[in-house]
C-alpha cells in the first residue's frame, strides 16, 4: 500500500477524497532513490479543472520519459481541505508519493488564466514555501511559471525564480540538465538562475529591473547583468510530429471535466481574430499529421478506456485533412461506442452532415460564436463569419432536425455602439424567424436559442492591446441594451439570455495587462481570504477593492486607460514572431473597419515566418 | 480504494473493460451503455474483500484469460478473483441474489472500548430486541436490527458479523456498531466512528423463502459459488 499523506479521518470528512490520493491508473511511479530530480507539476484549480489541462499531460509524459526525473501532480486543495491543512499545519504533497513539495527541486505551476493568480500563492503558502523569491533559501524548490498567462509574466513576477516563456517540448531537457550540473558542483540558487537566465526562452525575473516615468508608464525595462539576453525569445515546436505526446494520460477516478481522449490536431490558427490572444500566441499555424494523429487515437483509447474522444484546436474546421481523420474515428469508435467530440467546427454541410452521424441530433446544439451583433463589428474585430453564413448554417441544421442553437458575443469590443448591441437580439430574431418558416408538422417543437455574452478583456500580444477597457457599469448597461432588445422582439421566448459577471472580468482586465506593481495587490488580497477567484461562488469583491486602497494601486490605469502606439507595455521584452508593428498596423485597420485575410488565403507579414515553418510555408514546400 | 465512492468504482471498471478488450454488452439506444451491475454498493470508507458485480458479454472469455487481461488493466487496489458464468434468466443479476454479508469490524483506538467488551458482545446478542435509528436521506426511523443480525463473534481488536443485505433488508455494520457502543455506554466518533471495516463476502440463498424470513448460516452460500468456471 503507498502511503497517503492525509489521515483516513481526514479524507472522509472531506469532499471527493480522492483529488488527493493519486494512484490513478497510468500515473507514473518511480524509486525517489533511483532519480536525480524531482519536479512537482502544478495546475493551480482544483484536481477535476487541473487533471483536464492536456498541457499537464504533455510535460508530465516528457519529463517522466527521462530515467534521472521524477514528474508528479499537485493540484489546488479545495477551501474545505485548505483550512484543514491550515489548521493543522499539514505540508501540501504531491500526489504520486504523497512527499511534501517542499523537497522537490522544481515546483512547475502552469498559468492558464488571470484568475487564478491567488491559488498559486495558496500552492507555494501551503507547501512552506515563501510567497517571494527573494526571500527564498537553496533549499526551496525552484519555482517555474509556465503557460498563456506567462506572455506577461510581470504581476507575479515577485513570486516566480524563473518563467519559461513558450512551449515546453524544446528547452526543458536543456534546463534539467543545467540544474544537475550545478547540484554536482554544489547548488547555488543564485548561479543557477544566473546561467538559467540564459537557457533559450527562460526569463529570470529578479535579474531585469523596471522603471517607471512619473505618469506611470514604463521608461525601460533592462537585464542587471550583461551575460543575460534583454530580449526572451518565444520557445515553439515546429514539428509537432516528432514532439513527445502522452500515449498514456492518467485516467482520474472521479469525472473531471474533460473525462475523454483529447487530440491536439493543430496549434495555432490562421485566421487572426484581433480579440483573441492564442491566435497570436501559438502562430504559426502547425499541424500533426493525419497519420499520426490515427495512430495516436488508437493507442489512447487502446490505453485511457475512455468512451469519447474530442479533437483539440482553436479551429478543427481549418485542419486540412479534417475529413479523413473524422472518417477514420468515426469507423473505429462506431463499433466500440465511443463517442466523438467535435469542438471548434465551422456549421457547414460538412460538419452537419458529420455531426448527424456523430451525436444525438435531437439533444445536441449547434454552436456560433459570431463575436459581435453586427458586419460592422465583426469587421472591426476580424471576424470572418457574416450574417449570411450563420443563417445558412442554421437553417440547414433546423431542416436536418437540430433545434437547439448557441450564440456567443462579447460586449464592449473597440467601436462598439448601442446599434452593436441591438444587432445581437436582431441576429438572435433572425435565426428564430428562419425556424418557424419550416413548416409546422416538419418541426420538433419549439427553437431554443441561447445568447451567451461574455465582456471584453484586452490581452497583450493582440492587436486590441492598445485598447481601453469598459468599467463595470458600463459592462452591465451594455448587457441590459441586449436584455431588452431581445425582450422587446417577437420570438422573445424562444431565445434565452446570459451574460457573465463584471467584476470578475475588470479584475481579470487588470491582471492580464498589468506591471510588476501588481504584485503587491495579488498578495494582500491572497493574504485577505482571497483564493479560487475564477469560482463565482468563491470570488470575494470586497478583498481586492481594499488590497487596491491598501497598495494604492489605481485599477483605471491598467484597464480603462488608452495607450499610445509608443508606450512600453511590460511584456514587450518577449519576442513572440509576431512584431508589434503589426499588431499596431492591426489595430489601425481595425478602427478603419478593415478585414485582414487568414494564413492561408494571403500572408500578412505578422512576422511568426521567422520561425521557419509551419502555415508560413505551406505553399512554398 | 476506500476513498472511492461506488459510481465512481463502477467507472473505474467501465473503462478497464475497454483497456481489458473484454467483449461486454451494451444496451441499444442512442447513448448505448455497458450491461454491467454491482450486488452491492460499497459505501465510502470501507474496504472489501468480496465485491461482486456482474456483466453481459457478446462472447464467452475464458475465466483465466478474463482475470488476467482485467488485472492487467486495474489500477492497485482493485483486483479481480474470479470471473465466472452465472446462469441466465433467474440469476441475471447479481443484485438480486444478495441476501447477507459478512463484515470484520476492526477498532482504530481499542482503548475506547470497555476492557470486558467481548462479553457484553454475548450481552448485547443475546438481546431479543436491538432498537437502532436507521437514517434514511429524508427520515430518520427508530428500527428492531436484531432479526438482520446473523452472526456477532469477537475477534482480535474488532468484531465479525453476518448481516442481512439487498434490497429485501439491509443492515450496515456501522449502525450494529453505534448500537453495540450504546450498550457499552460509550459514544463514536465522526467520521469513520473510530472504525475500520471490511467486508468480507455477499451471500445470497441456497432456498427460496418467504418475504420476511431471514436465512442464516446453513441456508447462504457465498456469491462465488453461484457461477461455473469458464474453460477455454
Amino acid at each position: 500500500m503507498r502511503k497517503l499523506a492525509l489521515s483516513d479521518e481526514i479524507l472522509l470528512s472531506i469532499d471527493k477524497p480522492a483529488r488527493y490520493i493519486g494512484g490513478e491508473v497510468n500515473a507514473v511511479w518511480k524509486d525517489k532513490d533511483q532519480v536525480d530530480v524531482r519536479v512537482a507539476m502544478c495546475f493551480p484549480d482544483v484536481y477535476e479543472i487541473g487533471m483536464s489541462h492536456l498541457g499537464i499531460q504533455i510535460l508530465y509524459e516528457l519529463f517522466n520519459r527521462r530515467p534521472d526525473v521524477w514528474c508528479e501532480r499537485v493540484y489546488s486543495p479545495w477551501t474545505d481541505l485548505d483550512k484543514i491543512m491550515r489548521e493543522r499545519d499539514i505540508p501540501l504533497f504531491a500526489l504520486e508519493s504523497q512527499d511534501r513539495i517542499r523537497d522537490f527541486d522544481f515546483l512547475g505551476i502552469t498559468i492558464q488564466y488571470e484568475m487564478c493568480y491567488t491559488n498559486i500563492l495558496q500552492i507555494l503558502d501551503l507547501s512552506g514555501i515563501p510567497l517571494l523569491a527573494k526571500e527564498r533559501d537553496d533549499t526551496c524548490p525552484l519555482v517555474i511559471g509556465g503557460g498563456p498567462c506567462t506572455y506577461n509574466p510581470e504581476p507575479l513576477a515577485d513570486f516566480f525564480d524563473l518563467f519559461y516563456i513558450g512551449e515546453g517540448e524544446t528547452s526543458y531537457d536543456a534546463l534539467i540538465d543545467l540544474y544537475k550540473e550545478h547540484r554536482q558542483r554544489g547548488f547555488r540558487r543564485e548561479d543557477f538562475l544566473a546561467d538559467a537566465a540564459r537557457v533559450p526562452g527562460i526569463y529570470v525575473p529578479s535579474l531585469y529591473h523596471t522603471s517607471y516615468h512619473a505618469d506611470g508608464t514604463i521608461a525601460s525595462f533592462e537585464p542587471l547583468r550583461g551575460d543575460i539576453p534583454p530580449v526572451i525569445q518565444k520557445q515553439i515546436v515546429m514539428d509537432l510530429d516528432a514532439a513527445p505526446y502522452p500515449l498514456a494520460p492518467i485516467v482520474p477516478f472521479i469525472k473531471v471535466t474533460q473525462d475523454r481522449v483529447v487530440l491536439e490536431i493543430q496549434r495555432g490558427c490562421i485566421r487572426g481574430c484581433r480579440f483573441c490572444q492564442a491566435g497570436m500566441l501559438y502562430r504559426p499555424t502547425r499541424q500533426r499529421s493525419v497519420e499520426n494523429l490515427k495512430r495516436i487515437a488508437d493507442e489512447m483509447l487502446k490505453n485511457t478506456g475512455h468512451e469519447e474522444i474530442s479533437l483539440s484546436s482553436l479551429s478543427s474546421s481549418d485542419y486540412p485533412e479534417l475529413e479523413e481523420l473524422v472518417n477514420y474515428l468515426i469507423d473505429v469508435c462506431g463499433g466500440k461506442k465511443i463517442n466523438i467530440s467535435l469542438p471548434s467546427l465551422r456549421i457547414d454541410a460538412f460538419s452537419l452532415d458529420v455531426m448527424g452521424k456523430v451525436q444525438d441530433v435531437r439533444k445536441s446544439s449547434l454552436t456560433f460564436a459570431p463575436e459581435a451583433g453586427s458586419q460592422r463589428l465583426r469587421n472591426v474585430i476580424n471576424k470572418g463569419l457574416t450574417e449570411e453564413d450563420i443563417l445558412k448554417g442554421a437553417g440547414d441544421a433546423f431542416a436536418g432536425g437540430w433545434n437547439k442553437v448557441k450564440l456567443y458575443f462579447m460586449l464592449g469590443l473597440p467601436t462598439e455602439t448601442e446599434e452593436d448591441r441591438k444587432e445581437i437580439a436582431h441576429l438572435a430574431e433572425k435565426i428564430a424567424v428562419r425556424y418557424y418558416e419550416i413548416p409546422k408538422e416538419q418541426r420538433t417543437g419549439k427553437c431554443q436559442i441561447t445568447v451567451s455574452t461574455s465582456f471584453f478583456v484586452p490581452k497583450p500580444f493582440t492587436p486590441f492591446q492598445w485598447a481601453p477597457m469598459c468599467t463595470k457599469g458600463e459592462f452591465l448597461g451594455h448587457a441590459r441594451t441586449v436584455n431588452h432588445e431581445i425582450k422587446d422582439q417577437k420570438n422573445h421566448k424562444s431565445v434565452r439570455y446570459h451574460w457573465h459577471e463584471a467584476d470578475v472580468t475588470v479584475l481579470e482586465g487588470l491582471l492580464a495587462r498589468g506591471d510588476r506593481r501588481i504584485g503587491a495587490v495579488i498578495a494582500d488580497a491572497y493574504r485577505h481570504g482571497a483564493l479560487y477567484d475564477a469560482w463565482t461562488d468563491e470570488f470575494k469583491r470586497e478583498i481586492w477593492e481594499q488590497a487596491f486602497v491598501n497598495t494604492g494601486i489605481d485599477p483605471d490605469f491598467y484597464t480603462v486607460r488608452k495607450r499610445e502606439e509608443n508606450e512600453i507595455f511590460p511584456w514587450d521584452f518577449i519576442d513572440m514572431g509576431v512584431k508589434k508593428s503589426y499588431l499596431w498596423r492591426e489595430w489601425q485597420r481595425a478602427q478603419e473597419e478593415k478585414v485582414t485575410e487568414n494564413c492561408r488565403a494571403k500572408c500578412s507579414g505578422c512576422g511568426a515566418a521567422c520561425y521557419g515553418g509551419g502555415v508560413c510555408f505551406e505553399s512554398k514546400n | 480504494m476506500k476513498f472511492i465512492g461506488h459510481l465512481d468504482v463502477m467507472r473505474c471498471f467501465q473503462k478497464a473493460m475497454r483497456r481489458a478488450d473484454i467483449p461486454i454488452s451494451f444496451t441499444e439506444g442512442f447513448s448505448p451503455h455497458m450491461v454491467m451491475s454491482f450486488a452491492l454498493p460499497l459505501g465510502v470508507g470501507l474496504t472489501s474483500s468480496g465485491e461482486y458485480m456482474d456483466i453481459e458479454v457478446d462472447a464467452p472469455v475464458p475465466s483465466k484469460d478474463a482475470v488476467r487481461r482485467l488485472n492487467e488493466a486495474m489500477p492497485e487496489g482493485l483486483q479481480v478473483l474470479s470471473f465466472r458464468q452465472i446462469e441466465e434468466g433467474k440469476a441475471a443479476k447479481a443484485m438480486t441474489l444478495v441476501a447477507a454479508a459478512d463484515y470484520t469490524v476492526f477498532f482504530k483506538q481499542a482503548e475506547r472500548w470497555p476492557k470486558d467488551w467481548p462479553e457484553r458482545l454475548r450481552e448485547f446478542e443475546a438481546k431479543e430486541h436491538i432498537i437502532a435509528a436507521k437514517k434514511t436521506k429524508t427520515s430518520e426511523k427508530e428500527e428492531d436490527i436484531r432479526p438482520m443480525i446473523g452472526r456477532l463473534e469477537p475477534r482480535e481488536d474488532g468484531i465479525f458479523m453476518t448481516l442481512s443485505a439487498g434490497s429485501a433488508a439491509n443492515l450496515k455494520p456501522e449502525l450494529v456498531m453505534e448500537a453495540f457502543a450504546a450498550h457499552c455506554g460509550i459514544t463514536l466518533p465522526e467520521p469513520d466512528l473510530g472504525l475500520r471495516i471490511n467486508r468480507e463476502d455477499l451471500y445470497g440463498k441456497k432456498t427460496a423463502h418467504g418475504a420476511g424470513s431471514v436465512p442464516w448460516a446453513e441456508d447462504l452460500i457465498s456469491l462465488q459459488d453461484m457461477g461455473r468456471e469458464i474453460e477455454s
